[in-house]
């Protein structure tokens, strides 16, 4: 079973006093993970209840490999979603609970255990198809609530948050399983969360949503290395911004910490706002991108890396440095940033 | 979506609204429309007339009635809330949390048994020969039996047995929604039990106070029952008027506009402690 | 200071549910009297007031006509009550707020004017008395209570349930039938017990509404204007029993049932 494409086209959804999603357009390729991303707050659930046809938009279209399916119920939509809460029907085993799609269905009794059976081990719960759902975990929950959504092969799978509920540890055992069904069943995942690490580990397309328009759309490679805006540089990981203004041959931005090379040529002479992620800033560097002296205000061991505030003047610049780097506090470093690390991006520091 | 399925929640609530409307708001309608007919000489004069309310407000065996069912259910539901409210305190706070929903259980156990038998059990034990006389006398305390069946004194009684039972359940409930540390607040503070329970403990169990006064109040005053059985029937109450009305003068349209009467002091005791009748934690 | 607290409560607690216990006892106990009057001094234990409740035709018609007004009342008020809690809380129609007031009016009203009410609009519409207009009474006093307790049994959590059963292809019936009533299943029994148990001992819409077909607490009180025996006792030591077998039985199935569906 491959999975389908959607095409989003202007959506709009209008609650009184609030705009939740505002002129959304966007194209989820057949078969891929994408995974919207955002704050809370900034149309991401509402997208997702719109495309699993819980919420009608106020304008807009949704298709789904090409078919119209903007006002058709969620029962005849070719999408299941997986509930944030998993909404598992707790007057049913789990068994009975998997089965109910192909209930609905009409699918014969026999043919459906069968297929409960195989949907049960894809999860790895093969043995639990006559257990009651008070009777298991949170992360148990959570694979049957997928096997339930898979197994009447939608073309379209929606996940509103599923790892939300569980603890760190659970959640990246339930990111590698997400990703191996994903391998295993072929269909397009739509995952929505706020949460950027889960983003990068399991999506091959991201979509950054922010105030209800697309922020940012690419793969995790993309938005991490190249943010279009100083909200995904910020929301995408850690980020120094800073003004500054393109260089007369547009290769370089000057700002207040000193000349650095930019990714992309801008414009000379314009004001722009630069991204400089802080593990590209290196130590002891001279020559272009040198930033100059700075003093360590805060330096903070976390196994890997350093995560170092250094500060000079009423300036703060965030560096992350090696393990064998050694930073202390009040030492005098030597900054500078790697050619043509930073990042033009659209927008200000607020 | 949400919002073009508003109709089919008008089918789901249809049919609740639909037997409300028949079985309760005609009725109602024709309540009111048979206070304005007469009953002349056997039969129904059905020109509309405000008769039956000046026969109300001029009639001093009516005005009577209504004093004494004002006077039989305001000694009941004083009573039976200072009856209920020490014992909801005693429940709430002096049991142990794991015997209290039993022993709430046991007060509301003579609400189990039929209330027309329960009726007549408190007759016989108020009777010439019943439980109390014969024990009063096996004691020597009295010469002769007492007078206690068929009285006010038994109407009150009867009502208070059962009504103790309501008050109860609604102080404790309120209770219970004290939170835990504001009366320990008060004694950190400096405060002495008895303060403590005067300034904070009973001001915020009000509500409850009140659900159960007003509870009592209405269920009370349409009895007929009890002042019929224990009262002996010998105090006119509205509910003995009304009933008398149907049953032996067959003057409907009269005891329809005392029914009304009876709806408009129960709106009116509504409507003056409306904003007391919640149960709800006040913020 | 606080031991003399301690036995005042329990002094008074003592009093209070000797005070509340006391005409049951004195019921119970003199059910099984020998003699005529159910008065001191105790003559028994004999099973003689018993045998003569179920011999007494006029009693055991009235006992059944109670059971099937009962359980037929209930059963619509639940419905009802039901219907429109799950119409109110998952469809939201407009004038939501009037229409929860217009079902719980019938509870500020007296049962005297609600069965005085009944009976003559009965009589207008000719339609005489009978138990079918006394089950219509008590469907009426019971709706508001059965609402109100289903009402609040509608969680929000609950309408994911039955998105996510949309989601897989149910239609409406199935999503009420097989998803909305199995997780109210508490919320139906306790409103259909309730209801029963008020209806079982209803007097005064009954004795508007009925004519010769009698319910139970109607039947009582007829026998006892007649004369007074310990035959009362023990109908009412039955009706007692049968409350107990009730409610008994709603405390065990609510509990089988919410062992069954628990939530995390």
């Amino acid at each position: 079973m491959t999975g389908a494409g959607i095409d989003v086209k202007n959506l709009v959804k209008q609650y009184p006093g609030q705009r939740a999603l505002d002129g959304v357009s966007l194209t989820i390729d057949p078969g891929s993970y994408t995974v919207i991303l955002g704050p809370s707050g900034s149309g991401k659930t509402t997208l997702l209840a719109i495309l699993g046809g819980f919420v009608e938009p106020t304008s807009g279209k949704v298709t789904v490999d090409g078919q119209d399916v903007t006002s058709v119920a969620p029962s005849r939509r070719p999408t299941t979603t997986v509930f944030q809460d998993y909404a598992l029907f707790p007057h049913m085993t789990v068994g009975q609970n998997v089965g109910f799609g192909l209930e609905m269905q009409r699918v014969g009794k026999k043919d459906r255990m069968s297929q409960v059976s195989e949907a049960l081990e894809m999860v790895g719960l093969a043995h639990t198809k006559d257990r009651h759902i008070a009777d298991l975990s949170g992360g148990q929950r959570q694979r049957i609530a997928l096997a339930r959504a898979l197994i009447v092969k939608p073309r379209v799978l929606l996940l509103d948050e599923p790892l939300g509920a569980l603890d760190v540890k659970l959640r990246r055992h339930m990111q590698d399983e997400l990703t191996r069904i994903h391998d295993t069943v072929g269909t397009t995942f739509v995952h929505v969360t706020h949460d950027q690490e889960e983003a990068m580990s399991l999506a091959d397309t991201i979509v950054i949503v922010r105030d209800g328009r697309v922020d940012d759309i690419g793969s995790p490679e993309q938005v991490y290395l190249n943010p279009i805006s100083a909200f995904s540089a910020q929301f995408m990981g850690d980020s120094n911004l800073i003004e500054g203004t393109i260089t007369d041959d547009g290769n370089a931005a000057d700002t207040a910490w000193g000349r650095v090379g930019v990714s992309t040529p801008g414009n000379p002479h314009d004001s722009v706002t630069v991204s400089i992620r802080p593990e590209h800033i290196e130590m002891g560097a001279t020559g272009p991108g040198n930033l100059g002296e700075w003093i360590v205000a805060e330096s903070h061991f976390l196994g890997q890396r350093y995560r170092v505030i250094a500060r000079r003047d009423n300036q703060e610049i965030l560096v992350s440095l090696p393990q064998s780097s050694s930073v202390q506090q009040g030492q005098s470093v030597l900054l500078g940033v790697a050619p043509e690390m930073a990042r033009i991006v659209k927008g200000d520091l607020s | 979506m949400i919002n073009r399925r508003s109709w089919q929640g008008w089918v789901l609530v249809g049919p609740a609204l639909l037997v409300t409307l028949v079985l309760f708001a005609a009725p109602m309608v024709m309540v009111i429309l048979t206070s304005l007919y007469r009953r002349t000489g056997g039969t129904t004069n059905r020109t509309l007339s405000l008769d039956n309310y000046l026969r109300l407000a001029t009639d001093a065996t009516i005005h009577q009635a209504l004093l004494n069912s004002l006077e039989v259910v305001g000694l009941t539901v004083i009573f039976s809330t200072l009856v209920a409210y020490p014992l909801a305190y005693i429940i709430a706070f002096r049991v142990p949390a794991k015997w209290q929903a039993l022993v709430l259980l046991l007060t509301v156990v003579p609400f189990w048994t039929s209330y027309v038998v329960r009726s007549y059990s408190w007759l016989l034990v108020l009777a010439k020969n019943g439980v109390i006389n014969q024990t009063l006398q096996s004691w020597n305390l009295i010469g002769e039996p007492l007078t206690l069946a068929n009285t006010r004194f038994a109407t009150v009684l009867a009502f208070v047995h059962f009504f103790v039972m309501v008050s109860t359940l609604t102080i404790y409930a309120s209770l219970r929604q004290i939170p835990r540390n504001l009366p320990l607040a008060a004694r950190d503070l400096g405060a002495s039990p008895f303060y403590v329970f005067a300034r904070v403990t009973l001001p915020l169990s009000i509500p409850g106070v009140t659900v159960g006064a007003f509870l009592t109040f209405v269920l009370a005053i349409g009895d007929y029952i009890t002042p019929q059985i224990v009262g002996g029937g010998n105090e006119l109450l509205l509910p003995q008027l009304l009933m008398l009305q149907v049953s032996r003068r067959g003057d409907f349209p009269l005891a329809a506009a005392m029914a009304l009467v009876l709806l408009v002091i129960v709106a009116a005791v509504y409507a003056v402690s409306a904003k007391n009748l919640t149960l709800e934690r006040k913020r | 200071m606080k031991l003399l607290r301690g036995s005042i409560s329990w002094i008074y607690a003592l009093l209070v549910f000797g005070f509340i216990l006391m005409p049951v006892a004195s019921l119970v106990v003199f059910s099984f009297q020998a003699t005529n009057l159910p008065l001191p001094p105790f003559t028994g234990p004999s099973l003689r007031w018993y045998e003569e409740l179920f011999a007494d035709s006029g009693m055991v018609e009235a006992l059944r006509n109670s059971l099937v007004v009962g359980v037929v009342s209930a059963f619509f008020s639940t419905a009802l009550g039901f219907l429109s809690a799950y119409g109110l809380a998952r469809y939201r129609p407009a004038g939501a707020r009037a229409i929860r007031a217009a079902i719980m009016t019938p509870l500020g009203v007296s049962y005297l004017v609600i069965g005085f009410g009944l009976a003559i609009t009965a009589n207008e519409l000719a339609l005489g008395r009978s138990l079918v207009l006394v089950t219509l009474g008590h469907i009426i006093i019971n709706l508001p209570l059965a609402f109100a307790i289903l009402l609040s049994q509608m969680r929000d959590e609950d309408e994911t349930l039955e998105k996510a059963a949309r989601d897989l292809g149910a239609n409406e019936w199935v999503v009420i039938t097989r998803i909305a009533i199995p997780v109210v299943v508490p919320g139906l029994l306790a409103a259909f017990l309730l209801s029963f148990t008020l209806s079982w001992d209803e007097f005064l819409i009954a004795f508007f509404l009925a004519d010769f077909d009698v319910t139970l607490p109607i039947e009582i009180w007829s026998q006892l204007r007649t004369g007074l025996d310990a035959k009362t006792n023990a109908a009412g030591t039955l009706v007692f029993a049968i409350s107990v077998v009730a409610l008994t039985l709603a405390y065990v199935l609510n509990r089988a049932v919410q062992q069954r569906s628990r939530r995390a």
